[in-house]
């Protein structure tokens, strides 16, 4: 089993850095980064932040759409291009399919973080700013996109290349808003209306657990335990939608 | 115990915002035996690639059973002895052929040592070892039908199931494919492959099975259509226009022989 999951991931990761798509997204998130150091002229005192700040924001802005954009091109083109029919007339179960993509995808994402880190990092260091707290935010950042994946995964079994890409990217936005329907269902007065707000609280990823870039930035204490629920979260949500990916794609028609 | 059997297959689709069912497959049987020939043959849309789907477990029957090597067509196991090259095959085209072929022979859990030497005859087996370090973008068609071929070979399969092999291919690549065919049948392998070229189904089938709008009209054997008796494409046209049955009509999807 994990011979074939490793193959696929191999040959997705294979596809992914043959694709122009990366490069670009790269070259564009590390053109950000430097474009930090500009912008943060144009403030008194807050250079420091400014270049933080617009570093972490590139490579969660990047790395998000690394995952939805190639994620989903990498799953969809599969079966539209029908290249997956060579693969599942193979002694190949569906579900070694969804994780060997997935594995893939997400090894293409740990590169690609890396490279946008790596120097992000460089220009921190030559500026003095350097600060190890920074690569904890990086880290759950990198956590964020392995969800985002996972779902781009799910929404490619389900659906066209445009609707998943449009589903995923909404569900980074809803993610990151969560907090307010939390503060919703406390104002809201009909009892029906706060359960379905603390159902859909709890149901809808909380993309909040992997950002602590304010924390960080400004200098402020981050939770102790941060990194320990983020991983425990990512670990239990990614599972359920992974697995749901595999049971929606284990009786998918093929045509 | 045949290699493939279909028993009473029906298969229909829904687009997308209809409730309208449209049948593809209405009542198919077909049974194929070991180490023989046969080609399938059937009209635009007749459901030829359907059944080939149905056969490798892509799609599930809506009623009616389907099984490989005896055993249920959507179990993993049953497709390990199992060859396929789908209708104009859109290949890894990132890849050159040495990657593809490696790529799918990982698949089947082959060695390293093992995969080199798989990857080298398989590429010389279909004259493309020169071209195996090119990638698939730079192949022309015959070529990629030529490296898909390869990749439905790889884990040397006891049946290969071939959609469309022919098509699109000049003269030369058809030969090449029916010699390929040819070669398969001299192993003692099993071939069911799809075509519209009747002048090759004649020439290396054993049996043909003729599709009409999704029912089986015809299974004859190649003798029982040949020359003396009547031409495959006299068969083909007379049974696709819905003529009366023939001698070589179909009875529950076995061969009629002379």
């Amino acid at each position: 089993m994990l011979t074939r999951i490793s193959a696929i991931a191999l040959n997705t990761f294979r596809e992914a850095i043959r694709h122009r798509i990366l490069y670009l997204l790269l070259i564009f998130a590390v053109a950000m980064i430097s474009f930090a150091q500009i912008l943060s002229l144009l403030t008194v005192g807050s250079e420091e932040k400014i270049i933080k700040d617009f570093g972490l924001a590139s490579i969660d802005v990047f790395g998000v759409l690394t995952a939805v954009f190639i994620g989903i091109g990498l799953v969809s083109r599969e079966i539209e291009k029908r290249t997956v029919y060579t693969l599942l007339a193979k002694p190949i179960h569906r579900f070694e399919f969804v994780l060997g993509k997935y594995a893939g995808l997400s090894l293409t994402l740990l590169v690609n973080t890396t490279v946008m880190t790596a120097w992000f990092f460089l220009v921190l260091l030559i500026k003095g700013m350097f600060d190890a707290r920074l690569g904890v935010a990086v880290l759950l950042l990198f956590f964020q996109f392995l969800l985002i994946t996972a779902l781009a995964v799910l929404f490619s079994c389900l659906s066209t290349p445009i609707l998943a890409s449009v589903m995923t990217l909404a569900l980074y936005v809803i993610g990151h808003l969560l907090w307010s329907l939390d503060l919703l269902s406390a104002r809201l007065s009909t009892e029906a209306g706060r359960i379905l707000c603390r159902a859909l609280y709890y149901v809808l990823p909380n993309l909040g657990n992997f950002d602590i870039k304010g924390e960080v930035v400004h200098g402020l204490t981050v939770a102790p335990g941060r990194l320990l629920w983020a991983t425990l979260y990512l670990l239990l949500y990614g599972s359920a939608v992974l697995w749901t990916a595999c049971a929606v794609f284990e009786r998918k028609e093929l045509q | 115990m045949p290699i493939l059997e279909l028993l009473d297959v029906h298969k229909s689709y829904r687009s997308h915002l209809s409730i309208r069912k449209y049948w593809i497959l209405r009542g198919l049987s077909l049974s194929i035996a070991e180490g023989e020939v046969f080609g399938f043959i059937g009209t635009n849309g007749a459901g030829k690639t359907t059944t080939i789907k149905l056969a490798l477990g892509l799609i599930f029957p809506d009623t009616g059973v389907v099984r490989l090597f005896g055993e249920d067509a959507s179990k993993v196991e049953s497709r390990r002895r199992v060859g396929f090259l789908p209708e104009n095959p859109y290949l890894y085209d990132y890849l050159t052929g040495e990657e593809f072929l490696d790529f799918h022979a990982r698949l089947f859990g082959l060695g390293a040592a093992t995969r080199r030497r798989r990857v080298k005859d398989l590429l010389e087996r279909v004259g493309l070892a020169n071209r195996g370090d090119r990638q698939l973008r730079h192949y022309s068609k015959g070529m990629l039908q030529r490296i898909g071929l390869a990749q439905a070979l790889v884990n040397d399969p006891e049946f290969v199931v071939l959609d469309e092999p022919m098509s699109g291919l000049d003269p030369i690549g058809r030969r090449e494919v029916r010699d390929i065919i040819l070669d398969l049948k001299a192993r003692g392998r099993t071939v069911f492959f799809s075509t519209h070229i009747l002048s090759d189904t004649e020439m290396i089938c054993d049996r043909v099975g003729l599709l009409v709008k999704g029912s089986l009209k015809a299974v004859a054997t190649l003798v029982s259509v040949t020359p003396a008796r009547q031409s495959l494409e006299d068969l083909f046209i007379r049974e696709a226009r819905g003529a009366p049955p023939s001698p070589a009509r179909a009875d529950g999807g076995h061969a009629h022989s002379n």
